[in-house]
């Protein structure tokens, strides 16, 4: 059950102290699959790790609204405008589906909103490049959200049961997603030169960003052995990336534009492709934030805030006065 | 401004006639309309369901996980409430 009200209740007589034994106790729950569930006991760390990266995931969701929603009234037909409404909506959901997640560890949803506006959450770094044409909604499509994906479905078996249950309802959504940007490009692609044109320049900016959704190389990354260990994460991020590449490039072949790489390889004896170096420091710098549009993403997301207060003190004015009435 | 959070609601979604409802997730709404209406777009964009139930979270009374095996331990030692307890001689048909 997902409520708040008994996790306090449980705070209340943390029974289990959090010493080698618990520790073991949990770890053997853990390796033998068992899913943890809201009220369960758990380690502080175990907890505040899955805070940080389901609410980290859920403000990517609402923030990936930005990019795409930007193009909303200039699609090129009712069609493909009525789809991305879909999508645009099916974003908003990820992000409710998460953030109530994430509060089934006693984090409040207000907590969360607040750090974010505050600029103190981190979300995806990809969501931090323009959408500079109408082809960029399908390399997001296509490349974002196939990236997301190969992400999402191992988190689908995350040891922590309300996770892994909102991962299988995003999952089963973003296979929609990608194919609707596969079928943008794939239209551009059969389409005029400049159309084509278009399609190969959305890849060119999208390409790289989209290799750094997977995270910083494994023998860079802080939280990974630790996530391995709790089952939270089930592959490593180059790993991840791997898988990446060797679907998308056979894509890009069959769509008939190329990926932006000097370097990139199919290694006949692994079966794998080889790809050069991502500019690590951009990934730094856009984390920082310092990417195109961090500053107007934040700033967007604060004054659809402020300027949905009204609503919300409406609503709050009406149910109070419903309640008193009743009563 | 109000900063009074949203109550928050559970949501139950039974997928069709039939089945019973199941637990989908939660989410905050300013009221019972609200929360249903919310629910609806929340977890049955892709008509995922028949019916909608949703109730405050903090109306639901649950054990305590804590206490799971002394809570349930009456029903640990009853093993003769299950059929496999019983030996049934051979030539014994229909039983």
């Amino acid at each position: 059950m997902y409520t708040q009200g008994l996790d306090q209740a449980g705070k209340d007589k943390q029974a289990v102290a959090e010493n080698a034994d618990s520790l073991n106790a949990f770890q053997k729950r853990v390796d033998a699959e068992e899913k943890i569930e809201a009220k369960d006991w758990m380690p502080e760390a175990y907890r505040r790790t899955l805070i940080r990266q389901i609410s980290q995931h859920a403000h990517s969701e609402i923030i990936g609204m930005q990019p795409e929603g930007n193009w909303l009234t200039r699609a090129p037909s009712l069609k493909r405008k009525a789809i991305l409404l879909a999508k645009v909506q099916d974003e908003a959901g990820h992000g409710l589906y998460l953030y109530s997640a994430a509060e089934t560890l006693g984090v409040s949803r207000d907590e969360m909103v607040g750090d974010l506006l505050s600029g103190k959450a981190k979300y995806s770094s990809i969501f931090n490049y323009p959408t500079l044409s109408w082809a960029d909604i399908g390399a997001i499509g296509w490349l974002v959200d196939g990236a997301a994906i190969m992400n999402q479905i191992p988190l689908c078996r995350c040891s922590y049961g309300p996770y892994a249950r909102a991962m299988v309802r995003v999952c089963k959504e973003e296979s929609f997603h990608q194919r609707q940007g596969f079928d943008i490009m794939l239209t551009l692609c059969r389409g005029s030169d400049e159309q084509k044109a278009m399609a190969q320049d959305a890849l060119n900016r999208w390409w790289w960003p989209s290799l750094m959704m997977f995270g910083p190389n494994d023998s860079e990354s802080r939280h990974s052995a630790q996530s391995m260990a709790w089952k939270i994460k089930r592959f490593s991020n180059d790993e991840l990336r791997q898988k990446f590449v060797d679907v998308t490039v056979q894509q890009a072949e069959f769509l008939g534009i190329s990926v932006p790489d000097d370097d990139l390889r199919l290694d006949e004896e692994t079966g794998h492709y080889s790809f050069g170096e991502i500019d690590w420091q951009e990934f730094i710098d856009v984390i920082a934030g310092n990417g195109p549009c961090n500053k107007q993403r934040i700033e967007k997301r604060r004054a659809a805030h402020n300027d949905g207060a009204w609503v919300r003190e409406a609503a709050q004015a009406y149910a109070s006065k419903q309640a008193s009435q009743a009563a | 401004m109000s900063k009074q959070e949203w109550p928050l609601y559970e949501v139950f979604i039974r997928t069709k006639s039939g089945l019973s409802h199941r637990h989908a997730g939660s989410l905050h709404a300013a009221d019972d309309q609200m929360a249903l209406d919310n629910a609806r777009d929340t977890y049955t964009r892709r008509s995922e369901g028949v019916s909608l139930w949703v109730v405050r979270s903090n109306s639901i009374i649950a054990s305590d996980p804590a206490e799971t095996s002394a809570f349930f331990e009456p029903a640990e030692d009853k093993i003769y409430r299950h059929p496999t307890f019983y030996e049934i001689p051979d030539g014994v048909e229909n039983l």
